[in-house]
């Protein structure tokens, strides 16, 4: 028993985490509100450069080799500077996606190890498609099927969200005989198995989250001064924040577990993701 | 990570278990709060001990086994799945033994250790004085030292003293300098309590039994050789008493497990009437998966200790969490009852009602003792998130 984890991946989250909170700093995720896309091709190439968008990419396509485990505290990071790039999708939805299709693994997860393609993955459970404008390859999901598209074979619609990070599409399309991939059996547990990494992305980016705003808030309260005094110094604040605090660090082990039960493949994995992304979204 | 155990830790749950299945009594002792139940925990004590099992991580000279905190995870995990009795000795073994192990002299080892871990000597704590809970650096009670400088001569008065009424010793804080304030001035003291002079008068709980006690003290002679540490810094022994890595040891999860599992099995027993409101199933589930957050990151800092790292400021989480949790479950545990709730476990119709009332009406004491929860979210508050005082 060893609930802990190795040097290296406390290292990998160290210097992510340096690195995002360098660079997606409010200023720059509020400029990016003002562009087309949302995203920046610059940000991205650098995320790749690191590492980051290929950790999950086998060796042999040219990635480092990773699981969910070694990419949970970054997801983590992700979630503590609200990274607008779909980093956190890809490396855990996207790639095990891709690695599952045999007929489309060769050719695409090269791409995105090396971080000039993306690869964005719709499922029904979503109404709407995050970041779809960005897809240079789209899985799509119909009923127990997957199929591949190219932007050009889709229509995109797109749908303002009141958080202007989000962007989000509804997609017209035909599923055809030459653009299936999946289906049956093989295909639901293709599907299942990407519901599960993206929910346990969403607790990952949960425990950040609620960690920046519990830190964004100490600060506030410690320098906001209400009656010749913090506001932080009154008790009615400081057990507000107590109960978030307490709560946080008890919804980090289960979204933990949960990543090593994914990354071994274990019979609970569902079941754990669904405690993990319970626990961390309700603190958040 | 590694999340399975290794050969060597399922071989100990066997052994464990093994011990367990052919020892623990079949029906449950009655309650150590009366003085029958009191003597039938003491002599279970004396069972542990001689299987070596009454404090698996004293070292084996103590009659320990040198366990690390993984095994004594397991050993309790299966303790309480066996309906293992209450450690009436809990004082002793837990808090008293290791502060001693660190502060002691050889002498105090060699006279006391023995009597804790046979269960020979029951322990209870004396902080709590009439004006002096929270506050604790408010104690008043005295120890001067006569005049020919052998004994502390206490006076004064403690309360809240749980297990007081049978147990054989206290160990509590007193003020030696009489001119000291708060903090300073403190000894730590240990003190017999068939001493002449002290009075024990017991407090009964809410369920009627005489659970804590008031002590008091009237120029009570205690030898000098019961002050534990130095003259002064009993501040400093008694934050070690309280330290987490003895809360931990007193408030493993699996108390909780067992607790959520039995929660479960409620719910099923009485799933058509609890079905009529679905927030009560969802308060079954939370608490399961609450009992087992706990457990999930008691193993993590376990684990973490184990590999020689520190104990964190995160560590002051863990009081609120079990306390409220075991709160949460046990007002489930009265909601699936309704209106057999109240009813005491021999009244006609109490059917299945177990002892979950007792455990609720215990669970409410839960946020209070061991440092009240509004004390422990300010603790997190200014140790933890370095809010400004
Ligand atoms: C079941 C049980 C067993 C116990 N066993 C023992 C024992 O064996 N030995 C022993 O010595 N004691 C024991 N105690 C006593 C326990 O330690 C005290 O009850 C506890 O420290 C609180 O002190 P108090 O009861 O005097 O409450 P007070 O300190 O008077 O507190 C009353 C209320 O005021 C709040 N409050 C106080 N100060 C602050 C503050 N600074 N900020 C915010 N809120 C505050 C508290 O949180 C609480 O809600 C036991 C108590 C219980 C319930």
């Amino acid at each position: 028993m060893d609930f802990t984890f190795t040097e290296d991946q406390l290292l990998f989250q160290e210097s992510a985490r340096e690195f995002l909170l360098n660079e997606i700093t409010a200023e720059k995720i509020r400029g990016l509100w003002e562009t087309d896309s949302g995203r920046s091709d610059e940000l991205w190439r650098q995320l790749a450069e690191l590492g980051l968008s290929s950790i999950t990419v086998p060796e042999e396509y040219g990635g480092l080799g990773m699981n969910e485990l070694d990419f949970i505290l970054i997801a983590q990071e992700c979630g503590y500077v609200a990274l607008p790039e779909p980093l956190v999708h890809t490396a855990l939805v996207a790639v095990p996606t891709v690695l599952a299709i045999s007929s489309l693994k060769d050719e695409w997860l090269p791409k995105i190890a090396s971080g000039s393609a993306k690869v964005i993955v719709g499922l029904e459970a979503n109404l709407l498609v995050e970041d779809a404008h960005l897809a240079d390859l789209l899985i799509l999901q119909s009923g127990e099927e997957l199929h591949a598209l190219k932007p050009e074979q889709v229509q995109l619609q797109y749908n303002q969200s009141v958080d202007p990070s989000r962007k989000l599409y509804s997609i017209d399309w035909t599923p055809s005989k030459d653009t299936l991939v999946a289906k049956g059996p093989e295909g639901r547990a293709i599907i299942n198995a990407a519901l599960n990494r993206g929910a346990l992305g969403v607790a990952a980016e949960c425990l950040g989250l609620s960690q920046r705003m519990i830190d964004l808030a100490v600060d506030y309260t410690s320098e906001r001064q209400q009656f010749g005094k913090p506001i932080g110094s009154f008790q009615a604040v400081k057990h507000l924040m107590s109960n978030v605090a307490f709560k946080l660090e008890y919804a980090k082990a289960p979204v933990y577990r949960a990543a090593y039960a994914l990354a071994h493949n274990l019979d609970s994995a569902a079941v754990n993701v669904s405690q993990a992304k319970f626990a961390a979204s309700e603190v958040a | 990570m590694d999340l399975n155990y290794t050969q060597e830790q399922n071989d100990f749950r066997a052994e464990v278990r093994q011990w367990l299945a052919t020892n623990v009594p079949a029906d449950p002792l009655p309650s150590f709060d009366t003085e029958e139940g009191f003597q039938a925990h003491r002599e279970w004590e004396v069972k542990l001990y001689e299987g070596r099992w009454g404090m698996i991580t004293w070292p084996e000279a103590m009659g320990g086994r040198g366990a690390d905190l993984l095994q004594w995870l397991i050993f309790e995990e299966e303790y309480y799945a066996a309906g293992a009795p209450l450690r009436v000795n809990q004082n002793g073994i837990f808090l008293l033994g290791p502060t001693m192990m660190e502060y002691g002299t050889e002498e105090q080892k060699k006279r006391f250790l023995n009597g804790m871990a046979t269960g020979k000597d029951i322990w209870c704590q004396a902080w709590s004085e009439p004006n002096a809970g929270s506050d604790m650096a408010a104690i008043r009670a005295k120890a001067e030292l006569s005049e020919d400088g052998k004994y502390y001569i206490i006076n004064g008065q403690k309360t809240w003293s749980t297990r007081a009424v049978w147990a054989d010793w206290a160990f509590g804080m007193f003020r030696t300098d009489p001119n000291s304030e708060r903090h300073k001035g403190l000894s730590f003291i240990l003190v017999p309590l068939e001493l002449e002079g002290i009075t024990v008068r017991p407090i009964p709980q809410l369920n009627g039994l005489p659970g804590f006690a008031e002590i008091f003290f009237d120029n009570v002679r205690v030898p000098v050789d019961c002050l534990l540490g130095e003259v002064g810094k009993g501040w400093s022994v008694a934050m070690a008493t309280a330290g987490f890595e003895r809360g931990l040891m007193l408030r493993s999860p699996a108390r909780f497990q067992q607790t959520a599992k039995r929660l479960v099995e409620l719910y099923k027993e009485n799933q058509t009437s609890a079905d009529r409101d679905p927030a009560v199933r969802n308060s079954v589930i939370k608490a399961y998966m609450d009992a087992e957050a706990y457990t999930l990151a008691t193993y993590q800092t376990a684990c973490r200790l184990v590999k020689g790292g520190k104990i964190g400021a995160e560590s002051s989480t863990n009081k609120i969490f079990w306390s409220e949790l075991d709160r949460d479950m046990h007002a489930t545990a009265m909601s699936l009852l309704g209106a057999r709730a109240e009813l005491e476990p021999h009244a006609p119709d109490a059917a299945g009602v177990g002892s979950w009332l007792d455990g609720w009406l215990f669970a409410q004491s839960g946020p209070i003792y061991a440092g009240t929860n509004e004390i422990q979210r300010n603790i997190i508050a200014e140790r933890m998130l370095g809010m400004p005082r």
